[in-house]
């Protein structure tokens, strides 16, 4: 049995985290979970935080599973996402994009994992007005966080039985910036033989993509490409309601969420679709070494969308969350 | 002025299609255009138009060879003046630079393919693409993603144009190592250019009689550098009731783009986002072998392709699309007030890509460029 924290979040999250619940038990999960809620807090000095039983219960876990959090525009306190972020140090952000059968959208065969640097980069949040009308906003890329990143993107591939890393850069405009980082993710690719590495300018990327996705395999990029990519992906499979997502830390923390907003004009009327934040903890149980479990509610929720009998309205059917939750369950019951 | 009048009255019968004499009056960008075109008759020129070429790397020469054929075989009154500038081939120095620089000065109008910018920081930060895009101030970059009738894809019927501001941003060239393993890249975002882009944008916006300006941002994250650019086109909106006026954060642009891209008319952005949209929307359409692009600065307008890539790996192997460099060709003669080899060029080659049967390995055919090219001649109506 181990232990997870589970952040419901606002919206419609704690309805789909309930489902996940649900099919975990249905599942007979090996999983324990711990509900905290999350809200950003002022500690001492004036910095904000998370709740202390949070940070607590992560560190002891280091496990957690996230619905959506609302980040409210204009309130004073950076959004919650970026917090728990850089609380955890995960630097890492993982989506794996895979053509969901039966939910039909132009592209076919989609089957790729894009790992984003998530610390720094364009993100850094370092800007300044320099003259009335003129801002520098600075982009940071260091040497660390590059190698880190790459290392991450190698091993990923060699652990999900991948057979190649793209490094998606833009070295020829950014030459010292996108450079070193292209640098880094070269030294790392000759530790990793086994692994094919290629890199490619962020603009073909984006050429390929809309015309060839199958092309790709794992791609590696800084923050803001990956920013861009990982949701230009996400639409080439059908959006963000059915994209997991996974941010992986030093130390073993990594926190498994759904990535599409906390949907408040439905919320709690039973409408919301799990699937997004069930793919995100199927994630999380590959992330813990659990294969079995994992394949077992995965191919539950793939068969329930290809057989198109029990959809939330968001996927073309007309069911409740709990319906489409019970057909999950069934499912994963008539696998064991 | 009667001239001028008449003509758009003949060329608005020709074609019912649109509103034309809107875009003849559309030219304030060019002052030889403007000046030539009250003496030019739209079928018949007694002088020849003078327009700089720079071929570039990769394909660039055959896309030219391709151009210069069919310019032949239409009898257009263009005369080219060639430069080779290249950073890989060792052919590019201040003073090619200057040359084709001075050409432009006094041709106005050029027609270019990509200048490869190698990966490799050789204490030089501004590539030449860069530094030619600065010294003529080409601030605006506009592509026009247009599905073409007969060739299908995965999202047809597209027409959108974007924008993008191509003279600071990301590709400000400035960056520096502050501590060993830590680099610091800047983006510029000023309100003087921001507000110049949006203006842009919003005039092609009313010329072309568009209906909706879009602008794209990061300004979530970059609260005071997107936030500027955002400021200044919300601003620059208030000014034009007529057009809608709309903000899209550039993930979530990305990610419509691919599942709902009707939803937009004309887009504007800063530098980076506007490579990345380029390239993405020409993706959708059929590749950077199909779509054409312009930029233009208060005084200059270069055509080219709207997906800037020197496709080295095709070099030599007679497969590239001349189809984006083709309408590029087009769009420059329409620049120039040639509307009807315009037009002559435009219907050859779209007649090609329709009929089906010549075409490029990209859009799934067994053609060579040259084929193409002598297809496209076959069809002009000359």
């Amino acid at each position: 049995m181990q232990t997870v924290t589970l952040i419901p979040g606002d919206g419609i999250g704690p309805e789909i985290s309930a489902a996940v619940v649900k099919i975990f038990d249905a599942a007979k999960a090996p999983i324990r979970w711990e509900e905290r809620n999350v809200t950003a807090i002022k500690g001492p000095g004036g910095k904000w935080m998370i709740p202390p039983d949070a940070k607590e219960s992560m560190d002891r876990s280091k496990i957690g599973l996230k619905g959506p959090l609302k980040t409210p525009i204009a309130a004073g306190h950076p959004s919650m996402n970026l917090l728990l972020r850089k609380t955890f140090d995960l630097y890492a952000n993982v989506r794996p994009c895979v053509t969901i059968e039966g939910y039909k959208t132009p592209y076919t065969d989609v089957n790729l994992v894009t790992i984003r640097e998530n610390t720094e980069g364009e993100y850094s949040g370092i800007e300044h007005v320099i003259v009335d009308g003129v801002v520098q906003s600075i982009k940071l890329i260091t040497e660390n966080a590059s190698r880190r990143i790459a290392e991450y993107a190698f091993e990923y591939a060699r652990n999900n039985q991948r057979s190649s890393v793209t490094a998606v850069h833009k070295a020829n405009i950014m030459r010292m910036s996108d450079g070193l980082f292209l640098r880094k993710c070269r030294e790392v690719a000759e530790n990793y033989k086994d692994i094919k590495f290629t890199e490619m300018y962020l603009d073909t990327v984006c050429l390929n993509m809309v015309q060839d996705p199958t092309q790709f395999d794992v791609l590696v990029m800084p923050n803001l490409y990956g920013d861009i990519l990982s949701d230009l992906c996400a639409g080439l499979i059908g959006g963000l309601g059915v994209t997991p997502s996974g941010n992986i830390g030093a130390n073993g923390v990594a926190i498994f969420e759904s990535v599409h907003g906390t949907a408040p004009d439905i919320a709690g009327m039973d409408l919301a679709n799990p699937t997004a934040l069930l793919l995100s903890a199927v994630m999380m149980l590959r992330h813990m070494g659990l294969h079995e479990f994992a394949h077992r509610i995965q191919t539950a929720c793939f068969n329930t969308i290809r057989d198109k009998k029990v959809l939330t309205k968001d996927l073309g059917g007309s069911s409740k969350c709990s319906e489409f939750t019970a057909e999950i369950c069934r499912r994963v019951q008539d696998l064991a | 002025m009667a001239a001028v009048l008449r003509r758009s009255l003949v060329t608005l019968v020709k074609d019912l299609g649109g509103p034309r004499w809107l875009q003849l009056a559309s030219r304030p960008l060019s002052v030889s255009a403007g000046l030539r075109s009250s003496e030019t008759p739209p079928a018949r020129a007694d002088t020849t138009f003078k327009v700089t070429m720079v071929p570039g790397d990769g394909v660039g020469p055959e896309l030219m060879t391709s151009v210069k054929e069919v310019f032949k075989a239409g009898d257009i009154p263009v005369e080219f003046e060639e430069f080779h500038l290249s950073e890989v081939q060792n052919m590019a120095s201040e003073e090619k630079l200057d040359q084709v620089l001075t050409s432009m000065r006094n041709n106005k109008v050029a027609i270019k393919g990509k200048i490869h910018t190698p990966m490799e920081y050789k204490g030089e930060l501004a590539s030449y693409e860069m530094k030619l895009r600065r010294k003529l101030d080409l601030f605006a970059n506009v592509v026009h993603v247009n599905s073409l009738p007969g060739y299908n894809t995965r999202h047809n019927n597209l027409d959108l144009v974007i924008i993008r501001e191509q003279t600071e941003g990301e590709y400000s060239s400035l960056e520096h190592e502050s501590v060993s393993g830590v680099i610091e890249c800047l983006k510029i975002i000023t309100r003087e250019k921001s507000r110049r882009i949006a203006k842009f944008a919003f005039d092609y916006a009313t010329k072309k009689g568009r209906n909706k300006v879009t602008a794209v941002h990061k300004a979530n994250i970059m609260k005071l550098g997107d936030g500027l650019f955002l400021q200044s086109c919300a601003e620059v909106a208030q000014l034009y009731p007529k057009i809608k006026y709309e903000n899209i954060i550039i993930d979530n642009c990305c990610m419509q783009l691919v599942q709902n891209p009707y939803q937009f008319d004309v887009l504007v952005m800063p530098n980076l986002y506007g490579n990345i949209i380029d390239n993405l929307a020409a993706g959708l359409v059929g590749g950077a072998g199909v779509v054409p692009g312009e930029s233009y600065s208060a005084e200059y307008a270069v055509f080219e392709t709207g997906a800037r890539h020197p496709f080295a790996q095709a070099v030599g192997r007679n497969i590239a699309n001349p189809t984006a460099m083709l309408l590029s060709a087009a769009n420059m003669l329409r620049h120039l007030n040639l509307e009807y080899h315009s037009q002559m060029v435009t219907d050859a080659v779209k007649r090609v890509i329709k009929q089906g049967k010549v075409r490029t390995g990209d859009l799934g055919g067994y053609a060579t460029s040259d084929e193409f090219t002598r297809a496209v001649i076959a069809n002009l109506a000359v």
